[in-house]
């Protein structure tokens, strides 16, 4: 079984972001990088498959600059075969990104192409259907069970307010959901081994973008507590500025 | 808020690095949230030792043939540094198990003792420990009662060992008996005993800390669980010794060397014990960076009343000076090079470290550092044992002062 895993590299979600100077992109001094939360969970898929089968091959790819290399490392310390490195600037939206990941997966043996369902810092969503519209391949999108019965695939999906159970045949690309499975830590022995892993490095240049980001703004700065009133008369008025201000009812 | 410092620039390699980040990462995931309850119900985290075990977290120094992961003492160091930074009771499972067990087992066993001890040590099938302290011999461990008589074809032990880490849930011990000589110049060896762990239910659903291949010691057992004030998911038992039937081969190093080879157990144990104080020091920072941060009073953060900043500066002005002199000492052991002095300099000023750095975050969260709600009153009670284990604050300035005076290691020092 040929499984592929397309992840990337993004700030650490307790990491304190700071906007760059130039208002389109974040300062990166001081922010620690890691592996896509959610790539965690296609990542300890894959290996889960791969180990089922008894089996096979899983790559990891990403697109990406020399920094990345160390997201690849992370996965093949997971224990992923191998690592390609895109070298290129991915692109704000999906689809320039995508069509270099479609480009370099084209010809490749594929039965299973995972990706994360959506990278925490642009949250995007984008790239998993594109790439598998782009190779003409079947996509399921926030998985969270994955079965294989009788030679046939079935995924169940989250939708709003429940689930859906598909079926489909591979290769298809899949996008994968917290709650799909429970990430394994690397190992220390996988972290040696992984230095030693091949880490292949293909120039792809700078992805297209269509979808130009203008400015990044910081979400206004938190206000602080209203005092309202008290005891039981202060409810109403409470559930009305819940429902109506802070809209969380 | 993590704490970042260039004293890791100087010492640590990118694997250095990248086992800091994972287990951080792992301590932050697994580790935190379920600290508080372990401390209060004194439970051992059978959970997460067995994710620990997985991860290779119990055979960090040991080579590949022994089922360790092949690294150095400061891949450990720094291991049990970010697991104390969360909780010290974690970090202690990995400190007592590999410094005081696994490494006397691989320094001084044959290679038969190394394939059936060290592997599944190494291998974090089963814990370790050491026994040494025993109920009239603490610091004098020359005190020691615990007698081996040598028979025909095997050695019978009586005596107890008391405070021993991992005396209920471990399986193979180091244990020190007297076997000959007389007082004031006793002869002291080391043997190896096994026994059934005392949560074999636990053992067995996690699938780590019981191996059915291991033979019990008949007349070996542990006794019972300490109420201790911290390291409170640490488990600290007795073991009691009743003609405990010990085979030949379980003679650990050579007939009366017992002495000489936990002196240098301990040495290698007090570089752990001060990364371990260390950890709990800089998780104290950590915690009050961020609550004083956070906390305003008189119209201003309390991190911006001078009086707070005096404290947070000099707690980490400690931490940067703890951090030389641990990695230093371990530097110099992975050099090959004689690291007792330092060992005891860095186990003596990070466990005082820890302990004032946290009082004062205690202090500085308030009333709020005085309940459960905050960890820091946690690592107040973890600080205070590492100015006792494995040497009290007392023993470490004699073994500096007797370092500097150039005087032989003759008089018996260091507990557990």
């Amino acid at each position: 079984m040929n499984i592929t895993v397309c992840v990337r590299r993004v700030p650490d979600t307790e990491t304190r972001i700071k906007i760059a100077p130039d208002g389109k992109g974040i300062d990166p001094t001081g922010v620690k990088f890691v592996l896509n939360p959610y790539d965690e969970f296609a990542v300890e898929e894959a290996l889960r498959l791969k180990e089922q089968a008894g089996q096979g091959t899983l790559t990891a790819v990403t697109l990406g600059g020399e920094a990345a290399k160390e997201t690849l490392r992370t996965v093949l310390a997971m224990g992923a075969d191998q690592a390609v490195l895109l070298k290129g600037e991915p692109s704000f939206d999906g689809l320039g990104t995508a069509e270099i990941l479609a480009e370099y997966l084209k010809d490749r043996p594929l039965d299973l192409v995972f990706f994360g369902k959506q990278a925490i810092d642009d949250d995007n969503m984008q790239v998993p259907a594109m790439v598998a519209e782009l190779l003409e391949l079947p996509c399921v999108t926030v998985v969270v069970e994955l079965q294989r019965k009788d030679g046939v695939w079935h995924a169940k999906r989250e939708v709003e307010g429940g689930h859906e159970i598909v079926e489909f045949t591979t290769p298809a690309v899949i996008a994968a959901q917290k709650g799909l499975n429970e990430p394994r830590y690397p190992s220390l022995k996988g972290i040696m081994a992984a230095k030693k892993k091949p880490l292949e490095e293909v120039e792809v240049g700078t992805a297209e973008s269509r979808v130009v980001l203008e400015r990044l703004t910081p979400p206004p700065e938190r206000k602080g507590p209203v005092f309202i009133g008290e005891g039981p008369e202060a409810v109403s008025e409470l559930v009305r500025r819940l429902r109506e201000e802070a809209k969380v009812l | 808020m993590e704490l970042v410092s260039s004293v890791d620039d100087r010492y640590l390699t990118d694997e250095h690095r990248t086992i800091r980040d994972l287990v951080q990462e792992f301590a932050r995931e697994r580790v935190a949230p379920v600290a508080r309850d372990l401390d209060i119900r004194a439970e051992f985290p059978w959970e997460n030792v067995a994710e620990m075990a997985r991860m290779g977290l119990f055979g960090i120094p040991f080579p590949e043939e022994c089922a360790g992961v092949g690294l150095d003492t400061l891949a450990l160091l720094v291991v049990i540094e970010e697991l104390a930074k969360v909780d010290a009771s974690h970090a202690i499972a990995v400190g007592a198990h590999t410094s005081l067990c696994a490494a006397p087992i691989y320094l001084f066993g044959t290679e038969e003792q190394r394939h059936t001890y060290l592997t599944r040590l190494a291998a974090g099938k089963v814990l370790g420990g050491f026994g040494l302290t025993e109920p009239q011999a603490g610091s004098d461990a020359g005190a020691s009662r615990t007698r081996a008589v040598e028979k025909r074809d095997h050695w019978v032990l009586n005596g107890s060992k008391i405070f021993i880490t991992h005396g209920g849930v471990g399986e193979i011990f180091v244990i020190t008996a007297v076997t000959g000589g007389t007082d004031g110049n006793k002869e002291i060896s080391s043997f190896i005993l096994t026994k059934e762990t005392c949560d074999l239910d636990r053992a067995r659903a996690v699938g780590v800390g019981h191996d059915d291949a291991l033979t019990p010691i008949p007349g070996f057992r542990s006794g019972k669980k300490e109420d201790k004030l911290g390291w409170r998911a640490s488990d600290t038992r007795e073991l009691i010794l009743e003609d405990a039937i010990v085979p030949k081969e379980n003679l650990l190093g050579k007939r009366g060397e017992g002495f000489k080879n936990f002196l240098r157990t301990l040495d290698s144990g007090r570089i752990g014990m001060a990364a371990l104080a260390l950890g709990i020091a800089e998780g104290a920072l950590e915690r009050t960076l961020e609550y004083t941060g956070l906390r305003r009073q008189f119209g201003q953060r309390i991190c911006d009343f001078q009086a707070v900043r005096f404290d947070l500066a000099d707690i980490a002005l400690g931490i940067e000076v703890g951090k030389h002199l641990t990695y230093h000492a371990a530097t110099l052991k992975d050099g090959g090079k004689p690291f007792t002095r330092e060992a005891s300099m860095a186990k003596l000023y990070c466990s005082e470290l820890a302990m004032r750095a946290s009082i004062k975050a205690v202090q500085l969260h308030g009333g709020y550092g005085y309940t459960t709600e905050y960890p820091v009153e946690r690592m107040m009670r973890d600080a205070k044992i590492c100015e006792i284990g494995e040497g009290t604050s007392e023993i470490q300035r004699l073994v500096i002062a007797r370092q500097i005076l150039g005087e032989p290691e003759e008089i018996i020092e260091g507990e557990r």
